[in-house]
């Protein structure tokens, strides 16, 4: 189990998987959302809430919304990871690092949970 | 005239490189730039640059020349002098001995960890491991590589990680033994390099197909050796 996680997370091959998978999502949705809002171009508030109460179309943004955070993590893992480093600014970088990290991951975690409460919430 | 600026650092002299101007007289000659060099370390016996065949082949004389990477002996000044000026650096990236000589320890210590020589364990035959035009084929475009650092040095992924990521030149050498059919390692190097900094850093920028010397293609071979990951692992 922690080696199939560890292979999920941490290994070149999979970084790389995921990196394409959800930038295909990503992709998907935005073409979805700019087709949807060219083709009703007098959108009611009505409307647009009617969509986003489909269950499938609930689902589909939670999904993108995940993939955001999955891309946006290891990108910006690889970003830290170029430039924080102790070769390029010294010894403080490790500290520096897992805190932006530590940072970065619970923001994804907020939007994460941000876009449940909207789609799902009061 | 042309105007001849040399980043110069003597660590033992200078607190810091500096660049230095020199006007030199073409005589209307397209020269390469390793004659205006070597005519002006008559001027000035002191400047150091490394260069030995003088003729594309060794490999030696890589530096910086008004940005791009390249040999000094087979870049001739028409393709390199901007207006008047021609500029010389060190190749970018790995630490400066002295004004164009670079220390090449981190970019050998990557070449050493892809294992650049063949691994086959089964009794030689007679007279000679057989290989198919075909089979042979696969190695053109790889075996030519003269290890002159120009495509390591331009890789902003060298720059950053240069003790993690293997850099263009080690991997186009360790794709030429993937891709060598006498060659029986192949799950072995994969293994070696099935982490996310020694193949995966490559973002794909193709600096290194720009600067390279010989036309290699570094980011192709990449490419092959990432299929090749992807491939074995589900
Ligand atoms: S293509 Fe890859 S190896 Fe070549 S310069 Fe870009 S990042 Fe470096
Ligand atoms: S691939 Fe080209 S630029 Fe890179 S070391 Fe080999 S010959 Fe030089
Ligand atoms: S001196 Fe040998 S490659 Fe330039």
């Amino acid at each position: 189990m922690m080696s199939f996680f560890a292979r999920f997370a941490f290994t070149g091959p999979s970084n790389w998987k995921i990196q394409r998978i959800t930038s295909i999502l990503m992709a998907v949705y935005l073409f979805f959302i700019v087709g949807y809002l060219m083709t009703n171009p007098a959108l009611t508030y009505d409307q647009w809430s009617e969509l986003n109460s489909l269950l499938p179309m609930r689902v589909f943004t939670l999904l993108v919304v995940a993939a955001v955070a999955f891309h946006a993590w290891i990108g910006m893992r690889c970003v830290f990871t170029d430039y924080i480093t102790v070769r390029l600014i010294g010894p403080k970088a490790n500290g520096l690092r897992n805190t932006l990290q530590l940072g970065l991951a619970f923001m994804l975690l907020c939007y994460l949970l941000w876009t449940i409460k909207i789609l799902w919430g009061l | 005239m042309l105007n001849v600026s040399i980043y110069r650092y003597n660590p033992e002299v200078d607190a810091e490189p500096y660049m230095q101007d020199f006007e030199f007289d073409t005589q209307g000659k397209d020269l390469m730039v390793l004659d205006v060099l070597e005519k002006l370390k008559i001027q000035d016996p002191s400047l150091v640059f490394r260069r030995s065949c003088r003729e594309g082949v060794c490999g030696s004389d890589g530096v910086n020349i008004s940005g791009k990477n390249g040999l000094a002996c087979i870049t001739p000044l028409s393709e390199c002098v901007k207006g008047d000026k021609l500029v010389v650096r060190p190749l970018p990236g790995l630490p400066v001995i002295r004004d164009l000589v670079i220390d090449m320890s981190q970019f050998y210590a990557q070449y050493e960890k892809i294992q650049p020589y063949m691994i086959n364990n089964s009794p030689p035959p007679a007279i000679e491991r057989l290989q198919s035009p075909e089979e042979r084929k696969k190695l053109d475009g790889l075996y030519e590589c003269i290890l002159c650092a120009c495509c390591s040095t331009a890789c902003p992924s060298f720059w950053w990680n240069p003790e993690k990521f293997i850099g263009p030149s080690g991997l186009l050498q360790a794709y030429r033994f993937l891709a060598d059919s006498r060659d029986t390692a192949t799950e072995e190097r994969l293994a070696n390099l099935d982490d996310p900094f020694s193949v995966f850093r490559c973002h794909g920028i193709m600096n290194c197909v720009q600067v390279c010397p010989k036309g290699l293609n570094p980011t192709k071979a990449i490419g092959h050796i990432r299929n090749m990951l992807i491939r074995g692992t589900a």
